[in-house]
């Protein structure tokens, strides 16, 4: 049956290998981008379910278990399911760490493993760093590993055409799809600065290629079973057959190897990123729980026959790490080779996606985003925006990885060096292990004792295992591997200590995880952690009950307006807006400067850690607001005030947040009416001044005009010019007062219809000219979005238009005076915001400006009675809409809201502003 | 030679009419805007007599007063205040300072001339 | 403030609750045990190991830990709901409430 067919798979071309992997490529780009575009749209629910969690778990399952496992099988037996084992055992437990993990992942925005550690921890960047680098190491290998198999499996196929010159060059394929995996990463994984770090896009298609490998490999497997051999019986006769006395199970590599996949699958810095960063439920693990095991059931259930049949009927000398390949080929499966060919591209390109994507993003969080705003705070420079800056370390970074794995595997040139690198690269993983435990369990764990730790191991796994698997005189010598470092017999790598019964990755294993414990424990014992470190340490460990506010900021010294940019860099302007907001509102306040409690700078905290990791949005909070953190006095004063609020209920609890909100309300509405009260009296005073002042002219000029003998007809018409002129001024004062009270009382009739938004600011920037015309008023728009069709009193809405832009010219104090119009459309409502760059307007006058009279300065040189803005907030709440005043954007920035479409009702409830209730 | 007087009022017309009754009578007028300039133009050469407002832009007509009385050459200077607020609280402030005279807009013209020959003699 | 009879229910409930967790928690431990189990059975004189019966043995093992998993994963996803306001941190609820983790003693 073998001979003959197998020519056959000569007709399987070079090239229509490469088209099958594009075509596949394509697919993959184009379910990720469905997917990205519908959780876009919101419509991502079935995007997040627990099948999509669980497929994309499929990561573990790299090429080194698809091609792998069988030969690992053909070698040693039984062996290769100790690499399923512990993970289906951590799965199966998940009550125990996962389910903790994951929480606290979730509740903290850990955006990758080195975070979750550095925020345990105190938000330790040097934690996050040393982390970061046992991780870049462990897995650059790893990639290459992959890059590798996939190289290897092309030269398989196409072992004996004609264009093998092509396919041969291993290097060549290696660098190709090293540079669209890159691609694929960088297009998928860093589109936006997510506020949790996830990629639904990306989770989607390792999710598509999970399944693609599971079935090419269950497809090999029925195969090999049920047409090869002659069903389960005789397959079990045939492993009988082929065992070989290697086969014996070796009781401490089999326990061994079930802990350090245990430990990988929690470690791994790809398995974290899918675990948890991308986690949204813990529904989902809950399902997980079984059908992960299921799915590493499935995908070794056919390892076992796979191999014995390859054995029998392959020719001596085969490599049966390619059996999944080559068994379909000899015996003339073309399609089932393809298939086969497929899964292992699958598993293959899902693990460097999901690896490169979680070692970019600590590379950028917690090495290159803290020293350049190092770098910068010490040239003393602003930070300016830093999504993007974030954005392109990030994808530099994706490159970069990438091309190490390129680097490390035509370094290596595909040795079987690189084949053990698997589990070499998880006892390196396995480092971070007791730190991760101590976070999880442990509250008396210190950042000294992880540190200590996490460096001791590491560098004895690279001595001990690391550096001598490059082979002897590589990087150590022969003489080193021999008779130890300087000659000194107990420090030889394989067997420090002299410990000669282990084999090298168990000794490995047992040495640096022995150790880096102990420096673990040690360095906590006889540490003294900081106070953020034990908030942290409370808050991960206790997750589940909460002990009460942990806080990590007392005594803030900032003020809102300082942080409002220092947000707006990272989330962007809009988003930072609304996040204050927001925050302001859940305070009771009104606009976008909330009370700078402890409670809101933790919430601005964890937001901005969702982007730039914890230690980043840490320093970056403690450079603005001081150095006003927690002491452990505080602390103590804390856990006392916790053991007091336990004794109340918790609705007494909830009635007293009622009530603080209530008491900020009130104490907000009583400075409201005192102002208002001191501005009734000037109001009478100024209402009785602006009448009064063309009165006078008025009756000057008309006893003049009285007495008028000897005067020129000239000068009696310039007399009665004036009078004139102020009669004018005095009706449209009164006119003003009219209207202001009309709107005020809801009394005013609107005269609703459609128009275009930008023929509206057209219009009103026309009217406006006419306001100092002699300065010249830059005015910067983008007309593309105004063309909005709004439905609206369009002449109450240029009315004040006109009014904000008039003030603006009247007021910008810049020498260069310019104006930015900019809209936006959100949930059904319109935002225009008219920004100047003049010195804008000074904190403790902002809340008075939209009051009648509240002119900022004394002078008189403006003209108006200072009634102008407070028709305008009038008018927009009459709109369905508002006019408020956004701080911290340069010059004073005026944002008027609207709806879309106003309705008749909606205009008609008009919402009661603010000293309107304070007043009643 | 004719009695010079100082009006300082921040309203164009109302000013134009102070200098056309108070000329029409006599009177050499001087009209400034502005108190702090006109501060400076009075310690070089001072008025026989003051008008001031009260609103005034910059500086009000109250720190004015409170300067003119402070002044060497101009602690004895006749001074008639002008106010558009019509508040008591303007009276008794202007008073304390030492205003000699009062009157609240609008005014009639005829009073305004009774007031100041009073103050200064025709 | 609720009436006994629905405590008594409640109780009962959320004691039921609590042995399942400790399953959950036991439940890997167990699974660790039966994986190892092969290594007590293979004898050392036979030249060829049994891999075909171990293999079996070791699929079955597994596949019952999935079912188990399975089964436990439907009780205990009722443990799991809304995280924040279920819990607030009341003694009397925390010794008779489905609170998951027992009161820890160590103090900052």
């Amino acid at each position: 049956m073998a001979g003959p067919t197998r020519r056959r798979s000569a007709t399987m071309s070079f090239n229509l290998l490469v088209l099958t992997c594009l075509g596949y490529v394509i697919l993959l780009f184009a379910v990720a981008s469905a997917a990205e575009r519908s959780a876009a749209e919101g419509r991502a629910r079935w995007l997040r379910s627990p099948v999509i969690y669980t497929l994309s778990l499929s990561v573990y399952c790299t090429a080194w278990t698809f091609y792998g496992a069988v030969g690992y099988a053909a070698r040693s037996g039984l062996e290769f399911m100790t690499i399923y084992l512990g993970p289906t055992l951590v799965f199966v437990g998940w009550w125990v760490i996962l389910r903790k993990l994951v929480r606290i992942g979730r509740e903290n925005r850990v955006t990758s493993i080195a975070d979750m550690i550095s925020a345990r921890y105190g938000k330790s960047n040097l934690l996050g760093i040393i982390v970061t680098l046992l991780c870049v190491s462990a897995g650059t290998p790893y990639i290459a590993l992959q890059l590798q198999s996939i190289a290897q499996s092309f030269t398989v196929f196409a072992a004996d055409t004609a264009s093998t010159s092509l396919a041969a060059d291993r290097n060549f394929i290696a660098f190709w799809v090293a540079a669209g995996l890159a691609l694929f990463t960088i297009a998928f994984g860093t589109r936006n600065l997510d506020v949790n770090e996830q990629h639904p896009g990306v989770v989607m298609a390792i999710a598509v290629e999970a399944v693609v490998k599971l079935l090419a490999l269950l497809a090999v497997g029925v195969f090999a079973v049920w047409i090869v051999a002659g069903g389960p019986g005789d397959i079990l006769a045939r492993i009988d057959a082929q065992a070989l006395p290697e086969w014996h199970i070796q009781p401490g590599r089999w326990t061994g190897l079930i802990l350090l996949s245990a430990i990988a699958i929690i470690c791994l810095p790809r398995m974290f990123q899918v675990t948890v960063v991308e986690n949204t439920d813990d529904q989902h693990l809950a399902t997980a729980s079984w059908a992960f095991p299921l799915y590493l059931f499935l995908m070794s259930l056919f390892v076992l026959p796979i191999a014995v049949v390859g054995l029998e009927i392959m020719p001596e000398g085969s490599n049966p790490d390619m059996f999944v390949l080559t068994l379909p080929l000899h015996l003339g499966q073309d399609g089932l080779a393809l298939l086969s060919f497929l899964g292992g591209f699958s598993a293959a390109t899902s693990m460097v996606i999901v690896a490169s994507l979680a070692l970019a993003t600590m590379v950028s969080n917690h090495i290159v985003v803290p020293l350049w705003l190092k770098a910068r705070a010490a040239q003393k420079r602003d930070t300016g925006d830093m999504r993007l800056l974030v954005l392109s370390v990030r994808r530099l970074s994706i490159a970069l990885v990438l091309g190490f794995g390129y680097i490390y595997y035509v370094i290596t040139g595909g040795s079987a060096a690189l084949a053990a690198i698997g589990l070499i690269a998880f006892v390196g993983v396995a480092q971070i292990m007791p730190p991760l435990l101590g976070a999880l369990f442990w509250r008396g764990a210190s950042r000294t004792g992880a540190a200590l730790g996490v460096t001791v191991g590491t560098v004895i796994w690279f001595y001990t295992l690391f550096l001598p698997s490059f082979g002897p005189d590589v990087i150590l010598s022969a003489r080193v591997m021999e008779e130890g470092l300087l000659g000194l017999a107990w420090l030889r790598p394989y067997s420090l200590y002299g410990l000669t019964t282990l084999d090298p990755l168990l000794h490995s294993l047992f040495w640096s995880l022995l150790l880096n414990a102990l420096a673990f424990c040690l360095g906590s014992f006889l540490s003294f952690p900081s106070p953020i470190e034990r908030v942290q340490g409370a808050l991960f460990v206790d997750i589940f009950d909460r002990p009460g506010p942990a806080r990590s900021w007392t005594r803030p010294a900032a003020e809102a307006e300082d942080l409002l940019p220092v947000t707006q860099r990272i989330l962007g302007q809009s988003e930072g807006q609304q996040f204050f907001r927001a925050q302001a509102e859940l305070q009771g306040k009104q606009g976008y400067l909330p009370d700078i409690t402890p409670e809101f700078l933790e919430a601005l905290e964890l937001k901005l850690s969702g982007s730039v990791g914890a230690a980043t949005a840490h320093a970056m909070l403690a450079q603005t607001v001081g150095t006003a953190v927690v002491s452990v006095e505080d602390l103590m004063a804390v856990a006392s005030e916790t053991a007091q609020i336990m004794e109340y209920s918790a609705q007494l609890e909830a009635k007293s947040e009622e009530l603080s909100r209530t008491a900020r309300k009130l104490r907000e509405a009583n400075e409201m009416l005192q102002k208002l009260s001191v501005q009734k009296d000037a109001f009478l005073s100024q209402i009785s001044h602006e009448l009064r002042t063309p009165m006078t002219s008025i009756r000057a000029f008309s006893e003049i005009l009285m007495d008028s003998e000897g005067m020129s007809a000239e000068e009696q018409h310039h007399f009665a010019q004036i009078i004139h002129d102020e009669s004018i001024r005095l009706t449209r004062l009164l006119d003003d007062l009219l209207d202001l009270s009309v709107l005020e009382h809801g009394q005013v009739q609107l005269n609703i219809g459609p128009a275009l938004l930008r023929d509206l600011i057209d219009k009103s920037i026309n009217a406006s000219n006419s306001v100092q015309a002699d300065r010249n008023f830059r005015i910067s728009r983008n007309r593309d979005p105004e063309k909005i069709e709004i439905v609206t009193d369009a002449g109450r809405l240029t009315q004040v238009f006109i009014n904000i832009l008039s003030n603006a010219r009247k007021y910008c104090v810049s020498d260069d005076p310019q104006m930015r119009i900019s809209v936006r459309q959100r949930d059904g409502m319109v935002e225009v915001d008219f920004t100047d760059n003049g010195t804008g307007i000074p904190r403790d006058k902002q809340a008075l400006i939209f009051e009648k009279f509240s002119r900022l300065t004394d002078s008189m040189q403006a003209g108006g009675a200072g009634l102008g803005l407070a028709i305008c907030r009038e008018i927009m709440l009459n709109l369905g809409g508002d006019i408020t005043y956004v701080p911290g954007q340069g010059g004073a920035c005026f944002r008027v809201s609207f709806p879309v479409e106003l309705k008749p009702c909606e205009a008609a409830q008009k919402p009661q502003h603010k000293d309107a209730e304070a007043a009643e | 030679m004719a009695k010079r007087v100082l009006v300082i009022e921040d309203e164009p017309n109302i000013s134009e009419a102070l200098r056309f009754i108070l000329s029409r009578n006599g009177w050499q007028v001087d009209v400034s805007a502005d108190g702090q300039r006109a501060m400076k133009e009075m310690q070089s050469a001072p008025p026989d007599l003051l008008i001031l407002d009260v609103m005034l832009p910059g500086l009000s007509g109250f720190d004015v007063l409170r300067s003119v009385r402070a002044g060497e050459g101009t602690r004895d200077l006749p001074v008639l205040m002008l106010t558009a607020k019509g508040q008591g609280a303007d009276r008794a402030e202007a008073e304390r300072l030492g205003a000699t005279r009062f009157m609240t807009k609008p005014f009639a013209n005829a009073e305004v001339i009774a007031a100041v020959e009073d103050m200064v003699g025709p | 403030m609720k009436p006994p009879r629905k405590v008594q229910f409640v109780a009962r409930e959320s004691y039921r609750m609590r042995r399942l967790m400790d399953a959950a928690r036991f439940l890997p431990i167990f699974g660790f045990v039966l994986v190892l189990l092969p290594l007590m059975r293979t004898s050392t004189d036979t030249e060829v190991p049994p891999t075909a019966v171990e293999s079996t043995y070791l699929f079955i093992v597994w596949f019952c830990l999935v079912l188990v998993a399975f089964v436990m994963s439907l009780g205990l996803r009722r443990a799991l709901d809304p995280p924040k306001q279920a819990q607030p941190p009341l003694p009397q609820r925390r010794n008779g409430g489905t609170d998951p983790e027992t009161q820890r003693d160590d103090v900052l």
